[in-house]
């Protein structure tokens, strides 16, 4: 019987993932930046969906709001949304392939900043550059990395039955 | 062990209906209800560590490189500003002569008396917000006296205004923003215009001019003050090209900000009260500290 799961790595690493986003860029690489929470939400949502759902994307989303000042409620509906989609395809996730699992993923990271885009256009602030996208391609390079760093931190820290 | 096929129920759908909803009428709040401002600058508080944290590195290497100056390095320095310090102080002597002329001057003409201002030191945390907003934050807040719709500036110009104040800290809009309007005019003639944000730090651009209206490359742009927000003569930005199509009603101006908007760390608040009946006028405090970078000859 597996122990119930530690939470406190959970917890560091959407900090970190925060943290990530609103570190200081030079100007020309800000908008490569990858969605670093949008990446570390679908990982926990594939891995453990009893323990990282949709209660927790709202929360980080309303954070993620608060911390890049855009309206309260943006990036939380965008961030449940992905983590739905995540929890009815996790099954699926979980055995594609690495580069079939990246293409998924950066379809569903498309979907998210879609939703987005579509709520500051609504304000009448979208961005009007192809730039805009650029964090797709950026996450789906940098899913690997994190898929692997992620699996590691919860072998070792958050459902590792080894002490 | 048995594991069960379907780990979630039908709840994770309703789940998320709920938030869903939730969202929306959060986002609805936060556009249409003023109360919204004060939940949410209390909710800002409560993620504020974030940034402290993220803008700790760039803190601790400037007080690591002000703690580990030599002696010389400190006394060279400390030359250099009291030389700076007292060429400024012998201008202030003479502008305090002039403001007062200028106030004997427009007492004469019966016209408005200019309005006091205050200034508030602050420093922009080194934390990126959205990259497709030019906007900042500062490390004061509504606890040191910033209220919203202050202008910002560094040493060469303006650079914005306060959007959002929290307890702790505040969110500040740049003049680059795209939704960002700015009154000036041209220093030579008086010329008035908007200047609007294009959402790139080196590029304002200057609207509804007339394609025969009298402004040149180089001419300097400073605040007009007509808006009530940005007080006055403050130098804005400086007008780099000007394209006259015949056909079209309105010139393309464009004009690069004087401020370093995406390097300058230090700024200064600027308060302007528009309130008439307000007496007790401050002094601009004599001790504006002028950027290193200026020329020292």
């Amino acid at each position: 019987m597996t122990h119930p799961p530690r939470k406190t790595a959970i917890y560091l690493t959407m900090a970190a993932a925060l943290m990530l986003t609103i570190l200081p860029l030079p100007e020309w690489a800000a908008p490569y930046r990858p969605e670093w929470l949008a990446l570390v939400v679908l990982y926990w949502t594939m891995a453990l969906p009893k323990v990282v759902n949709i209660a927790s994307a709202w929360v980080l989303g309303i954070i993620m709001d608060l911390l890049t000042g855009s309206l309260l409620g943006q990036h939380a509906l965008g961030l449940i949304v992905l983590s739905l989609i995540t929890i009815h395809l996790h099954q699926q996730l979980r055995n594609f392939p690495i580069w079939q699992q990246s293409l998924v993923i950066a379809i569903i990271i498309a979907i998210y900043l879609g939703l987005i885009l579509w709520i500051e256009g609504l304000q009448g602030r979208a961005p009007d550059t192809w730039l805009y996208w650029a964090p797709v391609l950026s996450s789906l390079l940098l899913w690997p990395w994190i898929f692997v760093l992620l699996r590691e931190i919860r072998r070792q820290y958050v459902t590792g039955s080894r002490h | 062990m048995k594991k069960p096929l379907f780990l979630l129920g039908p709840n994770t759908n309703l789940k998320f209906l709920f938030f869903a909803v939730f969202s929306v009428v959060l986002m609805l709040l936060n556009q249409y209800a003023p109360w919204m401002k004060t939940v949410r600058s209390g909710l800002s508080t409560l993620v504020h560590p974030i940034q402290v944290l993220v803008d700790s590195p760039v803190r601790g290497t400037s007080w690591a490189a002000e703690n580990l100056k030599t002696r010389r390095q400190l006394l060279e320095d400390n030359r250099k500003i009291h030389e700076q310090n007292r060429r400024l102080h012998t201008r202030l002597l003479q502008q305090q002569a002039l403001e007062a002329e200028n106030e004997r001057l427009r007492e004469l003409l019966h016209s408005s008396r200019r309005l006091p201002q205050s200034f508030i030191a602050a420093r922009l945390l080194a934390v990126d917000m959205n990259p497709f907003r030019q906007e900042v934050a500062i490390d004061k807040g509504s606890r040191d006296g910033i209220t919203v719709g202050m202008a910002f500036v560094d040493a060469n110009g303006v650079m914005g205004q306060v959007i959002r104040v929290h307890p702790f800290h505040s969110d500040g809009m740049l003049i680059s923003d795209p939704a960002h309007a700015l009154p000036i005019q041209v220093l030579r003639n008086g010329l008035r215009s908007i200047a609007v944000g294009t959402g790139r730090t080196d590029g304002l651009s200057l609207l509804y001019l007339p394609v025969n209206a009298d402004i040149q490359e180089g001419d300097t742009l400073v605040t007009s003050g007509l808006g009530r927000r940005f007080p006055p003569d403050y130098p804005v930005a400086i007008v780099e090209t000007v394209e006259r199509k015949p056909g079209a009603p309105f010139a393309t101006i464009k004009a690069y900000p004087l401020a370093a908007l995406d390097r300058s760390r230090e700024i200064l608040l600027v308060s302007y009260s528009t309130d008439n009946t307000d007496s007790n006028a401050t002094e601009p405090s004599p001790d504006i500290e002028p950027r290193e970078s200026q020329p020292n000859p």
